[in-house]
């Protein structure tokens, strides 16, 4: 900076020098008026940055896929309506490998080396299991999509929330009574070996032994199997339905190999989408299935009932009226689950935003403006439908669909609403430490 | 399910893995014998085989005769690329035994990431040309004699019989080259003395390229065969690789017969042990056996004790 009282310095140049940079800052300024008038009232404009933690490669790929496409496409749509606090959304994504060990380093990279605001979008519970204890020594707000039930059990910390997608333990709750009532009480449980399967299979035996039912085998099957035939034998011949829930690449031979085993004789059968998620339910192996039933999330095919909400949402992550890709129809969705990308960005935004949220030193007060959240009502932001988040279990409920198979697609025949999908509170993580 | 039916089940899952395991190890063999290379990119070229089956199979429009195009032509593509491999790699590092351990390393990690950028991460199927399911008897002792009835769930499909059908055929090829040809000649030529061989003539090198297409070309035929009843899968050579060696180790190395006899064994156990007890106990007692096998006998079941 020039000193006008300096001996040797002339004054009128250095007014006549600030007077023209004030003018060309203006002139740059008001050339990019559109890029920056959005975030005007920010204090900062730099972006706020979530780190996501995708299934890129190993078994989740599918899943990951989706994930990714879900959260580009919520990221691209807050951003066009302003950000978050004035602020641009911008999302840093780290492959996981679908591991638990590759998980907790993804976090810690997020937290030192990307130094990003947020992490969040991890789906396999191994790898949330994995990854969630660093997340919370590291103290970043770490906001999994996973369904896994070890965010409400109490097992991991008050930095870990799942406020986007609805547990197993509640997804069970929902379709036990179905099941008992519809198809069958002697039930034999096929599921992966691993949290998320050992989830449905405890809450499972106990909704249906609630309703008077009675799980008489258990199969568990490491999820990187990749024939299955041999486990099947296993299911005894008094079995009247069918449970089964499975995940990894090898999804549809499982079920292919299911059907060959059945033949013609197949006991009722009803089955979570994970089975089939982002594979085409018209598949050759896999007619056996028509008129079987599955759990789904948020449903795959249009229903004559598709809410606004729903048509918004396909449109903007480009899905078409059959849950596959609308540039590729053999590019089939996780439909029923990468909701949960696209409503926890939205949960992100309106925490931040209720907090104040100007940075990393805000983290605590983004957690406790989270907690403090109740009711979500069914809109753009929330297209599965209504929600209520449980602040104390860190765990948000919504309603459950279960659909008939019939000529190669899938019809809702049940809805159950949210309020049939509560149980006992088994944690209160706002009485814990930061 | 009864005792009888289950085992006959088990029996006829064991006899599929069975044939897709004899030629994924007859090629780890025919390279280990005749080039002392012990080829740990084995299992990648098994899974190149799967993921060219889907390539080749949708290229020629899918259905039976995108299967069929894709059996003639991904061993040979597979073949072509594992020659390539030989000239530029292993021939420049000598066929150093070790060296060539680290070297088909390399090549492991190549083709896999290479897969996996220009593949993807996911698992496709391709479409059996057929897949009939078949519902197996069984022989009831009544009251009035033996009688048939069908027991629930005791079945297999065309397409595995086929499978099947195919190591066999397959097999019984390779042994008529290895013994009844001049190629096969020439290939336990270089395999018995390589520089007696080449003293007489015999172009060691070309013979080498050749083993090692030829056993890369036979693991790609079983990722084609297996293609339709799993799925193509970036990271399925693994598993395919660690069951091939325990059935090289177990049978002896360079011994046609003894891979086929120890395939046959550890495709039943495997097939057996997981239907009645769990596939991981199968796994546990295969390692067992390589186990016992490198205690008690080194050279394998059937190989010649080195001289």
């Amino acid at each position: 900076m020039s000193d006008p009282t300096k001996p040797g310095a002339t004054p009128a140049d250095p007014a006549r020098r600030a007077a023209l940079k004030t003018l060309a800052g203006a002139g740059a300024a008001a050339a990019a008026l559109p890029l920056w008038a959005r975030y005007t009232h920010a204090q900062s404009a730099a972006p706020i940055r979530v780190g996501f933690q995708m299934h890129a490669t190993g078994i989740g790929a599918a899943y990951g896929r989706w994930y990714d496409r879900t959260t580009r496409a919520a990221a691209r749509v807050i951003n066009a309506a302003g950000g978050i606090n004035g602020r641009p959304l911008e999302i840093v994504t780290e492959d996981d490998g679908t591991d638990p060990r590759r998980g907790a380093e993804v976090v810690e990279k997020f937290a030192n080396q990307h130094r990003v605001d947020v992490a969040f979008g991890t789906l396999f519970s191994h790898v949330v299991i994995g990854s969630a204890p660093r997340a919370g020594e590291l103290k970043l707000p770490y906001f999994v999509v996973s369904e896994g039930h070890h965010v409400a059990s109490g097992m991991l910390n008050r930095w870990t929330l799942q406020p986007g997608i609805t547990d197993v333990k509640s997804q069970v709750l929902a379709v036990a009574p179905f099941v008992a009532e519809t198809l069958g009480r002697k039930v034999t449980m096929i599921f992966p070996d691993y949290a998320f399967g050992h989830d449905h299979r405890d809450f499972f035996s106990e909704a249906i032994a609630a309703q008077g039912g009675e799980v008489i085998a258990k199969l568990a099957i490491p999820p990187t199997e990749t024939s299955f035939t041999r486990y099947f034998p296993r299911i005894p011949r008094e079995t009247e339905v069918i449970y089964h829930v499975m995940v990894g690449p090898a999804v549809l031979t499982f079920v292919k190999e299911m059907g060959e085993f059945f033949g013609p004789s197949r006991p009722a059968i009803f089955g979570f989408i994970d089975s089939l998620e982002a594979v085409d339910l018209r598949s050759p192996g896999l007619d056996f299935l028509e008129g079987t039933y599955f759990w789904e999330g948020m449903p795959r095919y249009v229903q004559p009932d598709q809410t606004e909400f729903d048509r918004h949402f396909r449109a903007e992550v480009g899905i078409d009226e059959n849950g596959a890709s609308a540039s590729d129809p053999r590019d089939v969705s996780t439909y029923a689950h990468m909701f949960g990308c696209w409503e926890t960005l939205y949960i992100i935004k309106r925490g931040m935003e209720a907090a104040g949220y100007a940075g990393p030193q805000d983290r605590q007060k983004l957690v406790e403006a989270v907690e403090a959240m109740t009711d979500m009502p069914e809109s753009n932001e929330h297209p599965q439908g209504a929600k209520l988040f449980n602040g104390r279990t860190h765990q948000v409920f919504g309603q459950q669909h279960v659909s008939r198979l019939e000529n190669g697609r899938l019809d809702v025949v049940r809805t159950v609403p949210l309020e049939e999908t509560f149980y006992p509170d088994e944690v209160d993580y706002t009485t814990r430490p930061f | 399910m009864e005792f009888g039916p289950y085992l006959m089940l088990a029996a006829l899952e064991g006899a599929v893995t069975a044939a897709v395991l004899a030629l994924m190890a007859a090629g780890l063999s025919l390279v280990f014998g005749v080039m002392r290379v012990v080829n740990v990119a084995h299992g990648e070229f098994y899974m190149l085989g799967a993921v060219l089956a889907f390539v080749v199979a949708g290229m020629a429009g899918g259905g039976a005769l995108g299967f069929v195009a894709a059996l003639v032509a991904v061993p040979l593509i597979v073949g072509a690329l594992a020659v390539a491999a030989d000239v530029t790699v292993l021939k420049r590092v000598g066929y150093d035994p070790e060296r060539t351990i680290v070297a088909t390393i390399g090549i492991l990690y190549i083709l896999q990431q290479v897969t996996l950028m220009g593949y993807g991460p996911d698992a496709r199927p391709v479409a059996a040309p057929f897949n009939q399911r078949i519902a197996l008897p069984w022989v009831e002792w009544g009251a009035g004699g033996p009688s048939l009835y069908w027991p629930w769930g005791l079945s297999i499909t065309s397409y595995k019989l086929f499978v099947i059908g195919a190591a066999v055929v397959v097999l019984a090829g390779l042994w008529v080259l290895m013994t009844r040809t001049r190629i096969g000649l020439v290939m336990r030529a270089t395999q018995l003395d390589r520089e007696t061989a080449q003293a007489f003539g015999i172009p060691v090198e070309r013979v080498y390229a050749l083993v090692f297409g030829l056993g890369a070309g036979l693991a790609a035929l079983a990722g084609v065969l297996i293609v339709p009843i799993q799925q193509a899968h970036y990271l399925m050579g693994g598993d395919a690789l660690l069951l091939s060696f325990i059935v090289v180790i177990i049978g002896g190395l360079g011994s046609l017969p003894g891979t086929l006899i120890a395939a046959l064994l550890i495709g039943l156990s495997d097939g057996i042990l997981s239907v009645f007890f769990s596939p991981t106990l199968a796994k546990i007692v295969a390692t067992l056996l390589v186990a016992l096998v490198l205690v008690f006998r080194p050279q394998g079941l059937m190989g010649k004790a080195p001289r």
